[in-house]
């Protein structure tokens, strides 16, 4: 069958089986290889991607439901010449070894940090209805779904923490502005 | 040498490999060829049987499907997978690369099927009918040890691949002198690497050139590269094995496995590049496992806890065949199980034994941490015995530095790697008081057997030694472009451990340059005549002495060149910063030499071992109602001899003991009667997440030099590992006195501390 897909702010018509999901769309038919496949049982992480801004399991969901979505991977979060905040957070805590389920929490992190930003509670929320405060336990738990061998999970989470604070501080320096 | 640098020791991130960021590496599953095939693996669904035939018509006859290849194809006898360290009684256990009358393992590979696509080839795949009469699976110790073979019979006498002694004094003598012996049975369950890249690989074949290429190399390029020549009956120069991006190893990556030579095959009959990428289900039967092990250990003591003596048995479930590196937990388990401590007489037996199960291999810090279980509970039991701290017996028993070089158990039969080896330098207690410091023993002391808000507070120490720099030898070439930047080429093969920067750091300090001008290559067989690669924590020691001494030989040629350009003596040049400055002041840049052939070699030869020493401890809590164990605290101090990149061995030191706690909880293989294996995805086989283990705290000391190389340094990264599994039952132990528990069998998964608290009547 003939879809079209928008991808990272570009649209692109393929032919794909319409049993093809979304990961092996992204990057056997697209080349977008950024994604990764750790268990295509939505088990791992390593495939997260952002659908119209929220983060899901590419593995899980067929190309053919998403024609009308926004999509965005990795390769589409930061220009290869500057990296984003995020990057290089994970660079500065040794957020990664192997790199392999790198893609999948960087994007992870960053629909992560949006939720967070938007008020929504996790499982270990104290409060559902106080603005949510990230911590070291709320930001492990909001990422407990991307498997991580290496166990870089300290540098993951000091990485996405300081991320957070970041933006903390900009933020109401941009609105006085 | 005069060199300004010093990134060796210093804050240095990975800058290198910032393209993982960006989903810019680039792993196996992303390298394509015009024109490829994509191949499947048809498995046995039996453990044990007689193969019959293979019926692939209707595979075959789907559209896009090319070949489907079986034992048939391969002329001539099946090859089988060489042994990295043979010894004489292995030979018959060896894997041939595809089943052709007999199957001995659940998800031994029975066929390979070609085509157009992986989606194609996974649906012929189903097509594909082997018909396997089954023969009575062997899947317990008990059965193994059945005095006749049941799964080579004719060619062998038993089912024993192998079994092992490690010696060293009079073992029956210190016993009969001994205060107190303890003694008992242990276990620990058999689990995998599980890194979270599957395995793949690329193979292609140039009918012209008579030249395989193979893609996906990890670990040892260099001994796989030779297996496939002999196997494919081809010169060693005319395959090449080729690394991308590795997504972790552990241990388990990068074996010669039947995989390699198959995809091989299947490029060499079709001609065109043929593509294979393990899908998650099929790792979990096909990569090795490890850790099956049993043992019946005994220690004697005097009366203040100094041990006299160390023996026993030990039992390890190989699986169906040994693999290249098969033994190497086993004869580790027995060699290094006396760990850190003093330990005069020694008489263990290891004994390897075959099962209808995937066949073993190693698993990070494989047979250390195995030993270090049983003897860790051991020196505990005997604490507990002669009304001892626990700390106490540990330092009286821990090695010194005057002590040094200090010997270990003899392991035979000599399998041709360190039957005899020494413990190099390091004043052991030095760790472990640091490690008990950070950790505040004294305070949590207070906690230890205590029942607070419903759980039980227990804590633990342990010790251990982690052997690195695995010989014989490593190879590196530095040659200078023409824009002046350093291009190293090195043997050792990058498997997620921040290899790339480590090289880097190194390169720059010998050279006096900065870290901008170095680029590294690594791990192909296309880059240098002969290399090694990256096992038993090798890489930094061998890798890095290698890089060095290149670096130093560059140096030398530099400064040669130098002075006959300036027409000068060589002494009367000085080289500093990629510099050559002549006595009047004229100065020579490396890029000015680069076109007459700016180079250096080198060959670092090391067969003496490094013994990276240290001390975990750990704060558990109990629940005893669930049985569930939480880990509080856990504090790991190791001396690692020289300290080259701080953040990326505290990364790998945070992550191997992470690993460990999913060693010690939960990662579990278990088969059934049938030898049918009970696990086939990330639901059934349960690794840590970001809210499992959060505080794990880790501190190195570099003291204590290695005197076996100039870099001085040690091989670390599986130290995290080697002491979780003493560390926690000890804790655990600690926690639960007032039951009295032994937890001696791993895993302690909350259904097994349950059946502790609540025995049977
Ligand atoms: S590949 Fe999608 S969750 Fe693992
Ligand atoms: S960095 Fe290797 S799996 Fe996360």
């Amino acid at each position: 069958m003939e879809i079209t897909l928008t991808v990272n702010g570009r649209a692109q018509a393929l032919e794909l089986d319409p049993r093809t999901t979304l990961l092996d769309a992204l990057r056997d038919h697209l080349q977008l290889t950024g994604t990764k496949k750790g268990c295509d049982h939505g088990q791992c992480g390593a495939c997260t991607i952002l659908l119209n801004g929220r983060r899901i399991n590419a593995c899980l969901t067929l190309a053919a439901m998403h024609e009308a979505d926004e999509i965005a991977t990795i390769e589409g979060l930061a220009p290869p010449d500057d990296p984003g905040a995020l990057q290089a957070a994970f660079l500065h805590h040794d957020g990664f070894q192997c790199g392999y389920c790198t893609p999948g929490q960087i994007v992870s992190a960053t629909g992560m940090l949006e939720e967070a930003r938007a008020g929504w509670p996790s499982h270990v929320s104290p409060n559902l209805e106080a603005e949510v405060a990230l911590d070291r336990s709320e930001v492990a738990e909001r990422m407990s779904g991307n498997l991580c061998r290496c166990a870089a999970y300290t540098g993951i989470v000091e990485a996405i923490l300081e991320t957070a604070e970041q933006e903390r501080d900009v933020e109401p320096r941009e609105a006085a502005e | 040498m005069n060199t300004p640098n010093t990134y060796i020791g210093g804050h240095v991130e990975r800058v290198e490999d910032a393209r993982f960021l960006r989903g810019a590496g680039r792993y196996i599953d992303d390298v394509t060829r015009e024109g490829m095939l994509h191949a499947c693996v048809v498995r046995s669904a039996v453990a044990h049987g007689r193969l019959v035939s293979i019926d692939a018509e209707e595979a075959l006859a789907m559209p896009g499907v090319h070949a489907v290849l079986t034992a048939a194809d391969v002329t001539g006898e099946i090859p089988t997978i060489p042994f990295r360290r043979p010894n004489p009684k292995i030979g018959p256990y060896a894997q041939p690369v595809i089943a052709r009358e007999r199957v001995r393992y659940f998800g031994e590979p029975v066929a390979l099927v070609l085509a157009d696509s992986p989606e194609l080839a996974e649906d012929a795949a189903e097509l594909v009918l082997p018909e396997i009469e089954p023969l009575p699976a062997v899947v317990t110790r008990d059965a193994a040890l059945a005095a006749e073979p049941l799964l080579f019979p004719g060619t062998t006498e038993d089912n024993l691949a192998a079994v092992f002694t490690a010696g060293k004094g009079d073992a029956e003598a210190a016993f009969a002198g001994a205060a107190l012996v303890v003694g008992d049975s242990f276990s620990t369950q058999r689990q995998t690497a599980l890194p979270l890249e599957t395995r793949g690989l690329l193979a292609e074949w140039d009918a012209d050139a008579q030249h395989l290429t193979v893609h996906g190399a990890a670990k040892l390029p260099f001994f796989n590269r030779r297996a496939m020549a002999k196997m494919m009956d081809l010169p060693e120069t005319s395959v090449d094995y080729v690394e991308h991006d590795v997504g972790g190893g552990f241990g388990a990556r990068g074996e010669f496995y039947p995989e390699d030579f198959l995809v091989a095959l299947a490029a060499r009959i079709t001609g065109r590049p043929v593509k294979w990428v393990e899908d998650r289900r099929e790792h979990f039967a096909a990569i090795a496992h490890s850790r099956e092990a049993e043992a019946q250990v005994e220690l004697a003591l005097d009366a203040s806890g100094r041990i006299l003596g160390l023996r026993g048995e030990m039992f390890m479930n190989v699986g169906a065949y040994v693999r290249p590196n098969g033994m190497t937990p086993v004869r580790n388990c027995a060699q290094f199980m006396s760990g850190p401590y003093r330990v005069p007489n020694i008489a263990l037996q290891a004994t390897a034994y075959v099962a209808n199960k995937t066949p073993a291999g190693t698993f990070r810090g494989p047979g250390r941490y195995e030993g270090s279980f049983f003897i860790e509970r051991l020196l505990d039991m005997a604490a507990a015995r002669l009304g001892l701290d626990r700390r106490t017996i540990r330092q009286v028993n821990l090695l010194t530095n005057a002590e040094m070089p200090y010997p270990l158990a003899q392991i035979r039969p000599s399998d041709g790697s360190r039957a005899e080896t020494s413990c190099d330098s390091g004043e052991y207690s030095e760790a472990f008081h640091r490690c008990l410091q950070a950790f505040d023993w004294e305070e949590k002391e207070k906690l230890d057997g205590r029942l607070i808000d419903g759980r039980y507070h227990g804590i633990a120490v342990s010790c251990f030694i982690e052997g690195g720099a695995s010989g014989p030898a490593e190879t590196a070439r530095i040659q200078v472009a023409g824009d002046g930047g350093v291009e190293v080429y090195v043997g050792s093969s990058a498997i997620g451990q921040g290899l790339e920067t480590v090289m880097a750091q190194i390169a720059a300090d010998t050279l006096g340059l900065p870290m901008e001008c170095i680029r590294i290559y690594h791990g192909s067989t296309t880059y240098l005549a002969e290399g090694w690669g990256s096992y038993g924590s090798r890489a930094t020691v061998m890798g890095g002495n290698a890089v060095r001494e290149a670096a130093l030989a560059l140096l030398a040629r530099f400064r040669a060149l130098a002075a006959r350009r300036l027409g000068v003596g060589e002494a009367e040049v000085s080289v500093v910063g990629g510099q050559a400055v002549g006595p009047d002041g004229a100065v020579l840049d490396l890029a000015d030499l680069a076109a007459e052939g700016l180079a250096g070699e080198a060959k670092f030869l090391n067969s003496d071992a490094t013994y990276t020493n240290g001390t975990a401890a750990v704060h558990v809590a109990v629940d005893p109602e669930t049985g569930r164990v939480e880990v509080l605290d856990y504090v790991v101090c190791d001396e690692v001899g020289r300290i080259v990149n701080a953040l990326t061995l505290h990364g790998q030191v945070t992550g191997a003991a992470v690993q460990g706690f999913g060693s010690v909880f939960g990662e579990e293989l278990p088969y059934d009667d049938d030898g049918a294996l009970l696990v086939g995805t990330l639901a059934d086989y349960l690794v840590p997440l970001a809210t499992d283990y959060p505080r794990v705290r880790c501190l190195s000391l570099e003291s204590y030099p290695s005197p076996t190389n100039p870099l001085g340094a040690k091989g670390a990264g599986e130290g995290g590992i080697i002491p979780v599994g003493g560390a926690v039952a000890n804790a655990v132990a600690s926690a639960l006195r007032a039951f009295g528990v032994a937890p001696n069998h791993l895993p302690l998964s909350p259904a097994r501390v349950w059946a502790l608290l609540n025995p049977p009547d």
